[in-house]
C-alpha cells in the first residue's frame, strides 16, 4: 500500500496534549502487599494516567462555559488545561488566578455559576510538585449547567486562596479539606479543624495516612488489619 | 449556695480561666438565674449537646445569651465521624455501598444511589443499566423519601411539643420499613443498590405487599394535615422562625426543602434528571413564606408527590415483570441474586448449588468478582441527586484499580448547618430548636 503509515503515525494523535501526563499510578502484576503474586501475571507493568487535555468542541454547555471563561479571563486561563470527560467540564486553575476566576464564574452574566455545591481534596502523591487538589464544583441556577474547578498545590507549600468571600457556603468546605489534607486555604474566616477533633496531629486523608486498625486472630487463622491486606487494585 | 465557680471542670489544660462558670445539675435553674442575676454577667454562654435529645444526634451548638436571646451560635460538628470515605478507599467499589448507606442512615437509599450512579458513569455503563433495576432504584427511593420526611416532620414536631405527630410519623415509616426489609433484608443500612443494578428482584408478593403501604399512607398521611396544617400553636411555633430568603438561601448554597420554601422551584429530579425521573409524572412543591413552616409544607406535599412516583413504579414494575435487575455484564455483576431468607439476607441456594456442584469456572468467577472486584477506568466524575435534604452528591476519583481512589459525598446537611447562625441569631433560643429542625440534618450524614 502506498499510503501505509509508519509505527508513530499509526498511534492516537498527541498534538494538544500537554507535553508529559503525569503518572497516576503505576502497577505491577495482579495484586501487591500481602502473599505473592502467584497469578503468572507477576511481570505486568502498567501505568495509568488520567485523562490529559482535550479540545474544543465538547458538547453544547461546556462550549458556552469554556468559550465565554476565555472570552473573559483570557490571561487566567489562556494556558490552563481542560478536560472534558463523561459529560463533565473540568478546568484546571492556576492557583494565583483561583479567587478572580471564581469571582467572574459567579458574577459574568453568561457564566453566573451562583453556587460553590463542594470542595473536596484529592492527594496525588505521584504527581510531583502538584500533590494536593482542590476541587470545587459549580452550578448555576439560572443556566443549569455545573463545571469543575481544579486547582492544585504542592506539598511543601500547601496554600491555595481562599474563595470563601466569593462563595460564602464553601466555608465549611474549606475547613474539612484543610481538616482532612492540609491544604491551607489563605483568607479564609477561620480555617479550624471541623471534623478531626481541634488538637488532632496530621490530616487523615492524605495517602501517606495510615488507616489504622489492628491484625484479628481466629481460631489460629490470622487476619491483617484492613490496609494490610492483599490488593488487587 | 452559689453555682458559679471560676474553676471549669471541662476546660482544657491550656485553657485560659475566663469569667464565670455555672454547672447545670437540673432542677437548679433558678439559682442559676439568680446567680446570674447578682453577678451581673451580660451574657452567658450555653453549650447544647451533643448530646441533647432535641439536635437531631450528636450536634453541638455553643450559644452566646442575652437572657433569652441569641446573641452568637456556632455549630460544632464531627462528633460522629467515622472516616468513611477514608475506610472506602481500601474497600472494593461494591463494598463502598455497605458504607455510605451507613451516612444519612434516616435517607440510605439516596446514599447508595448517589454512589452507584456515580460509580456506573465512570464505568460508563449508565445506559445498561436495566430498565427493572432504575424502576426499582426510583421506588425505593420515593418511599425512602416519605420515610425521611416522616422522620424530619414526626421529629421536629415532637421538638414544639408535638408528641402524636412523632408517634403517628413513626407508625407510618415503620410500614416502609417492613416493606423494605421485606425487599432487601434490612429495615435499614440496606446495602441493596450495588453498582450496575439492585441486589435482588422483588419478592413475589412485592407488589402486593407495596399496594398495602401505599394504602395505608393514603389513609394516614392526611392526618398530619389535620393535626398541623391549621394548628394555631404549631403555626404559632414555625411560622417565622429560622427565616432564609431566596438572596439568603443561595448565599449559603442551600437546596432542598429550604430553598424551595422561597418560591424556587430547584429540584434536580426536573432540572437535572436521572435515574428516567423524567418520565415520571409528578410536580414540584414550593411554598413562599422563606420559614420553618413553609418547610414543613414542603415536606408533607412532597409525601403525595412521592406516592404518585410510587404508582407509577407499581404500573411499570408490573409491566417489566421477570427482567433482569442487574447489568448484563457478567465483569460487572454480582455473580448471584440474593434472597431474603426466614433470617433476613441470604445466598440464593440455586447459586451455591451452581457453584459448588456444577460448574468449577462460575466458583472461579464468583470467588474472583467478590474477592478481587472489578476494574474501573481512571477519571473523576460528580454525580448530584436530588435528597430528602436537598442536593445528596459524590465526587468519586478512580486510578483504574478495584477501589476508589477517593470518594467525597457532598452531605446537604453538612452545607445547611452553616445557615444556623444566620437563621438564629437575633431570636429566642426555643427557635434554635425549630430552625434546626427545619433543616433536617442528620448527623451521620454531616460528619460521615
Amino acid at each position: 500500500m502506498s499510503d501505509e503509515l509508519t509505527p508513530e503515525e499509526n498511534l492516537p494523535s498527541t498534538s494538544g496534549m500537554p507535553a508529559q501526563q503525569p503518572v497516576f499510578a503505576s502497577k505491577a502484576g495482579m495484586w501487591s502487599r500481602g502473599s505473592g503474586d502467584t497469578s503468572g501475571y507477576g511481570g505486568l507493568q502498567r501505568e495509568l494516567t488520567m485523562p490529559g487535555q482535550s479540545e474544543p468542541p465538547f458538547d453544547e454547555p461546556a462550549d458556552a462555559i469554556h468559550s465565554r471563561a476565555l472570552e473573559v479571563l483570557p490571561e487566567e486561563l489562556g494556558g490552563a488545561r481542560v478536560l472534558f470527560d463523561r459529560g463533565e467540564l473540568t478546568i484546571y486553575v492556576p492557583r494565583e488566578h483561583l479567587t478572580a476566576v471564581a469571582k467572574t464564574f459567579r458574577d459574568d452574566p453568561h457564566l453566573r455559576f451562583e453556587v460553590c455545591v463542594s470542595v473536596s481534596g484529592v492527594h496525588y502523591p505521584q504527581e510531583k510538585g502538584e500533590e494536593l487538589h482542590s476541587v470545587y464544583h459549580l452550578l448555576s441556577y439560572t443556566h443549569n449547567r455545573r463545571v469543575r474547578l481544579e486547582v492544585s498545590c504542592p506539598d511543601e507549600d500547601p496554600h491555595i486562596p481562599s474563595i470563601v468571600a466569593t462563595y460564602p457556603m464553601a466555608d465549611y468546605h474549606e475547613r474539612e479539606t484543610w481538616d482532612m489534607f492540609g491544604i491551607v486555604f489563605d483568607g479564609h474566616p477561620s480555617l479550624t479543624r471541623i471534623l478531626m477533633p481541634d488538637d488532632w496531629k496530621g490530616h487523615p486523608q492524605r495517602k501517606d495516612y495510615p488507616l489504622g486498625g489492628v491484625d484479628v486472630e481466629y481460631k489460629g487463622a490470622h487476619v491483617p488489619a484492613p490496609d494490610n491486606r492483599r490488593t488487587y487494585s | 449556695m452559689t453555682h458559679a465557680t471560676t474553676e471549669d471542670f471541662y476546660a482544657g489544660s491550656s485553657d485560659e480561666e475566663f469569667d464565670a462558670v455555672y454547672l447545670a445539675q437540673g432542677g437548679d435553674w433558678a439559682d442559676i438565674v439568680a446567680d446570674q442575676a447578682e453577678r451581673g454577667d451580660e451574657t452567658i454562654v450555653v453549650n447544647m449537646g451533643p448530646q441533647h435529645p432535641s439536635t437531631h444526634g450528636v450536634l453541638r451548638l455553643v450559644l452566646e445569651m442575652d437572657g433569652e436571646t441569641v446573641l452568637s451560635i456556632r455549630p460544632g460538628i464531627g462528633f460522629l465521624h467515622t472516616g468513611i470515605e477514608k475506610n472506602m478507599e481500601f474497600k472494593t467499589w461494591t463494598q463502598g455501598v455497605t458504607y455510605v448507606t451507613r451516612m444519612d442512615y434516616v435517607a440510605p437509599i439516596f446514599n447508595e444511589a448517589v454512589y452507584c450512579l456515580a460509580v456506573e458513569r465512570l464505568l460508563g455503563i449508565t445506559d445498561d443499566i436495566p430498565e427493572r433495576a432504575t424502576i426499582i432504584r426510583v421506588l425505593m427511593m420515593e418511599l425512602n423519601r416519605i420515610a425521611s420526611h416522616l422522620v424530619a416532620m414526626g421529629t421536629g414536631g415532637m421538638e414544639i411539643g408535638a408528641l402524636t405527630v412523632m408517634t403517628i410519623a413513626f407508625r407510618e415509616r415503620e410500614m416502609i420499613l417492613d416493606f423494605f426489609e421485606a425487599i432487601s433484608g434490612l429495615r435499614m443500612n440496606n446495602a441493596f443498590i450495588r453498582p450496575g443494578g439492585v441486589a435482588n428482584d422483588l419478592p413475589e408478593d412485592g407488589i402486593s405487599h407495596l399496594r398495602t403501604v401505599v394504602d395505608w399512607l393514603k389513609k394516614h398521611l392526611p392526618e398530619y394535615a389535620t393535626f398541623c396544617n391549621e394548628n394555631p400553636i404549631f403555626i404559632g411555633r414555625q411560622s417565622n422562625v429560622g427565616v432564609m430568603d431566596l438572596t439568603q438561601t443561595m448565599m449559603m448554597g442551600m437546596s432542598g426543602p429550604p430553598l424551595r420554601a422561597t418560591g424556587y422551584p430547584w429540584d434536580l429530579r426536573k432540572t437535572q434528571p436521572y435515574c428516567g425521573y423524567e418520565t415520571y409524572d409528578f410536580d414540584v412543591v414550593t411554598w413562599d413564606s422563606d420559614d420553618s413552616y413553609g418547610r414543613f409544607r414542603i415536606r408533607l406535599q412532597e409525601c403525595w408527590e412521592s406516592l404518585k412516583i410510587v404508582e407509577q413504579c407499581i404500573e411499570r414494575l408490573e409491566a417489566t415483570q421477570g427482567q433482569p435487575v442487574m447489568v448484563a455484564d457478567q465483569k460487572i455483576a454480582w455473580p448471584a441474586q440474593l434472597s431474603v431468607g426466614a433470617d433476613g439476607q441470604g445466598n440464593s441456594n440455586e447459586h451455591i448449588k451452581h457453584i459448588m456442584g456444577e460448574s468449577m469456572e462460575a466458583l472461579i468467577h464468583h470467588f474472583k468478582i467478590v474477592t478481587e472486584g472489578f476494574k474501573v477506568p481512571v477519571g473523576q466524575v460528580y454525580q448530584a441527586i436530588e435528597s430528602p435534604k436537598g442536593e445528596l452528591a459524590c465526587h468519586v476519583v478512580s486510578d483504574g484499580g478495584t477501589r476508589p481512589y477517593r470518594v467525597h459525598f457532598r452531605d446537604p446537611g453538612f452545607n445547611h448547618l452553616q445557615a444556623i447562625p444566620m437563621m438564629c441569631e437575633g431570636g429566642m433560643m426555643s427557635d434554635v430548636v425549630v430552625a434546626l429542625a427545619s433543616l433536617d440534618p442528620v448527623l451521620g450524614g454531616v460528619d460521615r
